[in-house]
């Protein structure tokens, strides 16, 4: 391994130059860009081995990850930021955009979860898609996915960033729409494509203001050159960096896509909006750490904080009341990126902890997915948690990862949720002040209703009487529940090793290894020692957990859901009017606007040039006898346009 | 090398520029070559017999085009850095015209390859006899043989010539005549449908119409802009608006009314309403052509009167043509979005390329130059490829443009609704595809030049056009197939190379932009 003697020495700019092992960091990028290309230009030739094919390009490049991390581990601390220059892309005047990647402990940690995740979850697709006539389709937009991911959290500046960020979007969007027969699916795919553009929009804005103060977006230029800007533009950039983490991320105001991205296949939601893709929002905020974390920024981190607290108790608050399973769990990942977006917005204390809950949380909430496509698959594609029950005893391996995962999220002691949930409730009361104490007790309110609403999938799916036996599914078949193969269940008990697991391994060495990325954990000391905090989130989440048993356990739950309910269950129902908000925002101006346009364009020139025109001397009624149809109209347009533009300019002369 | 630098001596010594001597040929070489070729187009039109005209006339364009090309890469080799006029003084060939001369070539190459197409539509997209009333017994045979009108050739090469002309003007009359030259063989082009010959005559006829109205605004702001600089050159009017004491009035009137003719040609909003219905009406190949090549050419025209003549007052009409190019925005984004007509919704999404370009007209830098003009690169080529596309989509009736027609699309033909996603996603400039370094030169230049309001604006208009071209992706991928859907047509290879050349440039630009933006960024407007 030459990569350990570093020959080239650094960089002007801090990052010393790839070398060794390293050099080939662009395999990971291209082993799964070429799995897709190959699956979708061979077409049907490649059906019977597609899939092999496109597990294996993972599996490949999560090997060479995992190379990649040995060979950086055997460095000393001050060298693992590494560099590998691939070529000038934009090279014009005083613009200069390079494509190069950035190969650092915060980015192989990401290359080890996106690979190490997206393999398992590759190989249980085998199992999934089974059924499905084009599954090598599926596996090479899988490809595609993981290719973009990579190479968004490869980037070494803002621009690679954004090129990966786009791709995910794309191929999250084509996986979303993956039942093209349903109208929800494609209805599902159109909206988080649009909530996510809005988001975009801010990522692009904050990309062009990199440019014009600093010259470059490169990681190395941008983080040198912010301590000098004026808090202005630190403040504009953050919060617009922020925008953009909300829309990919399913943050406040731009959650409500999330969950209806559940209408995808259910890998698909585990791999992309559960353990990858929805966390980039949170590496985005992560690796602009220089950023958020100058005294100037203060603001803009102080609205992250805010944001975060708000997803995650929306998150909780809908998560009680839905009784689609994987929409529940949806909401639930809405509300865990929130206490992984808190943790970042707490700055150098928590960058490292929300990195942290998002492994941890990509293992357990990965596990829970493949769980519920397990339940699924075997239960004629049935998503009412009110139509399962009692499913415990027909297919134990799955309700015993299951139940691992679920004891992982809510935190239970020395399982991987404890490690990284705490430790962010903990930081979070160590916020100072007033403001400690609101986002504390926002987390920890928030820690109860995760163990109510999570009780309550576990009740309702996998214990009590099985509802469904005297039921039938839509397409009139009996539920047969069973078991699912070994392609599913090898993956679901790994991961549930992880979920048991990770975080007490990773909770010790993780701040240490990231610390070349995001500094080094600042040691905080709130008004609770860590301890106490341990212990009442504990407690709390018992609580939370005893309701639900005492709520969904005792009693026979009715297959149909009840219609008279309080109005706090009516509000979270409706995903606490989320969708009514978005639409006012966004949706209603933009459809007024197209039907002012539409009107002014075909019926309107007329009567708004006229105006125009008849104060002039009625020059218009001479023109519009001169001609006939629309093109009367047209000309009139043109008219009035050039009287506007005409007094515009001598008004702007002479005013 | 020697020879350079004579010249440069040379250039250098006579600073006036010269009014008597013999033109310099060897700089629009290019020009005269295709205006020969369309005058010995018309001669064999005239000459041949009727089964030769069509490879005559395809191997002519083909070749003319190729010829000119050649030149104009011998010139550029040792061209002057500081430019040279021709023709006395009437021509300015510098460094952005010739980069335009060779995108309007590479894009009119693109576009003759539409046209010659014979095999998508048997006979051609043109009408044998343009002269037959539509809805006639003789109209009705006609669809069904396999004659073209064949003057669509000589059509295309003087309008290229005109084109070519209008972006090298180096003053106002020399303009107003190319913009003549180049719109005339438009008008006639837009009728020569075969199918639906109706509509493709109403669209002459509107844009006919409308196109003279334009030129009148056009001609009176020269006249004005005589009246005020007692010159019709583009650098004397800007010495006469830098420094003199003369009534502003003409200035600003006739400043006002060239740029709207301008705007026109451009298809900027509201200056657009034509182009919905032209794109429409128009023969598919024309469209293609018109889309591409007159938006070049229009820009090129509007870029050097900004930087030349008008760059001085730019305080006084920045503004307006801020509010011009978000008008344009929205009008594209918004009215796309409502649009059931494959060739109408990419008419407005032209108007909303329009505006972004006119963002970067409108930043009076190196950078803005170089932006505007790879953008016009990139756009024309991309859009060339996506009328490609359209006219492969046909049923019993001609080309299938309606979109509910469209659904399904990609479980019949992968190919093509790959190819037709790759553009769309270009237009609407997602990264690794030449539309993403387009807006972003633009942008990144108009920002550099204290235009942050307009970025915002632009970003969220081409957030907003993002979603009508994802509309036909949502349609052609997630849609059950209509019953009696249209078919796609195998391209004959004329087609096949003309969509192929779009979508590798597409990619390459997206991909490895850098020396196209060298060549965009190798000089500015030199002759003042």
């Amino acid at each position: 391994m030459t990569g350990t003697i570093n020959l080239a020495g650094t960089l002007a700019d801090g990052a010393q130059q790839a070398t060794g092992v390293a050099n080939l960091a662009w395999l990971l990028l291209v082993l799964p860009a070429a799995g897709a290309a190959v699956l979708l230009i061979g077409g049907r030739r490649t059906d019977k081995w597609g899939h092999l094919l496109g597990s294996a390009t993972v599996i490949g490049a999560f090997v060479y990850g995992l190379v990649l991390f040995f060979d950086t581990t055997a460095l000393g601390a001050d060298d693992r930021t590494r560099d590998l220059h691939l070529f000038d892309w934009i090279s014009v005047n005083s613009l200069s955009v390079d494509l190069g990647l950035r190969l650092d402990p915060l980015s192989l940690t990401f290359v080890l979860l996106i690979t190490g995740v997206g393999s398992l979850i590759h190989i249980y697709s085998i199992g999934y898609m089974s059924d499905d006539r084009d599954r090598r389709r599926f596996f090479a937009y899988l490809n595609l996915f993981v290719s973009a991911m990579l190479l968004l959290v490869l980037g070494n500046s803002f621009v690679t960033l954004y090129f990966g960020w786009e791709g995910v979007g794309l191929a999250s969007y084509l996986l979303i729409g993956w039942y093209q027969g349903k109208d929800f699916a494609a209805t599902a795919a159109k909206k988080a494509f649009l909530m996510n553009r809005v988001g975009d929009v801010g990522l692009a804005l904050a990309i062009f203001l990199m440019f014009k103060h600093m010259g470059s977006t490169s990681y190395d230029v941008v983080f040198a050159e912010i301590g000098n800007q004026s808090t202005g533009v630190v403040v504009a950039i953050g919060i617009l960096l922020l925008l953009g983490a909300c829309g990919k991320s399913g943050q406040f105001p731009l959650q409500a896509w999330l969950p209806d991205a559940m209408a995808g296949p259910t890998p698909v939601s585990a791999l992309i909006h559960a353990a990858t893709m929805v966390t980039a929002g949170v590496y985005l905020i992560a690796r602009s750490s220089p950023l958020y974390s100058l005294a100037q920024a203060e603001d803009a981190r102080f609205v992250v904080m805010i944001i975060g607290a708000i997803t995650l108790l929306i998150g909780c608050v809908i998560g009680c009341a839905y009784d689609d399973f994987k929409k529940v769990l949806a909401y639930s990942t809405v509300s865990q990126i929130g206490y992984m977006i808190l943790a970042v917005g707490l700055g150098p204390a928590g960058y490292a902890l929300g990195i942290l809950h998002l492994l941890t949380h990509g293992f357990f909430k990965a596990g829970l997915f493949l769980g519920a496509g397990s339940v699924m698959h075997g239960m004629n594609d049935e998503g009412d948690i009110r139509r399962l029950g009692g499913l415990a005893k027909k297919m134990p391996i799955t309700f015993i990862t299951w139940t691992l995962g679920y004891l992982a999220l809510i935190g239970f002691p020395f399982l991987s949720g404890y490690f990284s949930k705490d430790a962010i409730i903990s930081a979070a009361f160590s916020a100072g002040g007033g403001r400690g104490w609101v986002f504390g007790g926002i987390a920890l309110f928030g820690a109860g209703l995760t163990a109510f609403y999570m009780t309550r999938l576990l009740i309702l799916v996998f214990l009590g009487k099985p509802r469904w036996e005297k039921l039938k599914s839509e397409d009139g078949r009996a539920y047969h529940p069973h078991e699912s193969g070994p392609t599913m269940t090898i993956p679901m008990i790994i991961l549930s090793i992880g979920s048991v697991a990770a975080g007490a391994i990773l909770s010790g060495m993780l701040p240490g290894w990231l610390e070349p990325s995001v500094g080094e954990l600042a040691e905080v000391h709130g008004p609770l020692s860590h301890t106490a905090v341990s212990i009442l989130t504990v407690g709390i989440s018992a609580i939370g957990a005893a309701i639900a048993f005492a709520v969904f356990g005792r009693r026979e739950q009715p297959v149909t859901r009840p219609q008279r309910v309080s109005w706090p269950v009516r509000a979270a129902r409706a995903d606490l009017y989320g969708n009514h908000l978005n639409e006012a925002l966004f949706a209603r101006p933009g459809v007024w606007l197209t039907r002012f346009l539409v009107f002014v364009d075909n019926r309107g020139v007329d009567g708004v040039v006229n105006g125009i025109a008849a104060g002039l001397g009625g020059s218009s009624g001479r023109l519009r006898r001169l001609q006939t149809g629309f093109v009367r109209s047209y000309a009139l347009s043109m008219l009035g346009g050039s009287i506007l533009v005409i007094a515009a300019l001598l008004m702007v002369r002479f005013a | 090398m020697s020879l350079m630098s004579s010249v440069l001596l040379l250039a250098q010594e006579q600073p006036a520029p010269p009014k008597v001597e013999a033109p310099p040929v060897s700089a629009i070489w290019p020009i005269l070559i295709v205006l020969g070729a369309a005058c010995l187009s018309v001669l064999f039109e005239a000459l041949l017999p009727k089964h030769l005209r069509w490879p005559a006339q395809v191997t002519l364009a083909l070749l003319t085009i190729a010829a000119a090309g050649v030149k104009l890469v011998t010139y550029v080799s040792d061209a002057p850095a500081a430019g040279e006029t021709a023709m006395f003084g009437t021509l300015a060939v510098d460094r952005p015209a010739l980069f335009l001369w060779g995108t309007l070539l590479a894009l009119s190459l693109g576009a003759v390859l539409l046209i010659a197409d014979r095999s998508v539509e048997p006979g051609g997209a043109f009408v044998a006899s343009a002269a037959i009333r539509p809805g006639t017994i003789q109209d009705r045979a006609q669809v069904a043989s396999t004659g073209m009108q064949t003057e669509v050739f000589p059509l295309t090469l003087f309008a290229l010539g005109g084109m070519m002309v209008f972006c090298a003007a180096n003053d106002l009359l020399t303009m107003f005549v190319a913009l003549e030259v180049l719109s005339l063989p438009l008008y006639l082009m837009c009728g020569l449908a075969r199918r639906r010959r109706l509509l493709s005559q109403e669209a002459a006829v509107k844009y006919f119409l409308l196109g003279a109205f334009a030129s009148a605004f056009f001609l009176y702001g020269v006249a004005l802009l005589y009246g005020y600089a007692g010159s019709v050159r583009l650098a004397d009017i800007a010495e006469a608006a830098a420094g003199s004491d003369r009534s502003d009035t003409l200035l600003f009137a006739g400043m006002g009314l060239l740029v709207v003719g301008l705007l026109f040609k451009a298809a900027v909003g509201p200056f657009h309403t034509w182009t919905p219905d032209v794109y429409q009406g128009a023969p598919t190949p024309v469209t293609a052509f018109m889309a591409a090549c007159t938006k070049v050419a229009a820009f090129g025209g509007i870029l050097r009167v900004l930087q030349v003549a008008l760059e001085s007052t730019q305080w006084e009409w920045r503004g307006v043509l801020w509010g011009v190019a978000i008008v344009s925005m929205v009008i594209g984004a918004v009215l796309g979005l409502t649009q059931t007509d494959v060739k109408r919704m990419i008419a407005y999404s032209s108007v909303a390329h329009a505006g972004f370009l006119l963002i970067g007209s409108i930043a009076l830098t190196e950078k803005g130059l170089s932006g505007t003009l790879f953008y016009l690169l990139t756009y024309g080529f991309t859009t060339i490829a996506t009328f490609g596309v359209i006219s492969l989509v046909r049923d019993s009736s001609g080309e299938a443009t309606h979109l509910s027609q469209w659904a399904g699309l990609a479980k019949r033909s992968p190919l093509l609704a790959g190819v037709f996603t790759f553009l769309l996603l270009a237009l609407a400039g997602i990264p690794l595809t030449s539309g993403f370094v387009g807006k972003f030169v633009v942008f990144e230049a108009a920002l550099a030049d204290g235009m942050a309001p307009l970025v915002v604006v632009a970003l969220i208009a081409s957030a907003v056009a993002a979603f009508f071209y994802l509309r036909v992706i949502v349609l052609m991928y997630f849609s059950e197939p209509a019953a009696d859907g249209p078919t796609v047509t195998v391209p004959g290879a004329f087609t096949t190379a003309a969509i192929t050349l779009g979508v590798i440039v597409t990619l390459l630009l997206g991909v490895a932009p850098a020396f196209a933006l060298d060549w965009a960024s190798s000089g500015v407007f030199a002759i003042r």
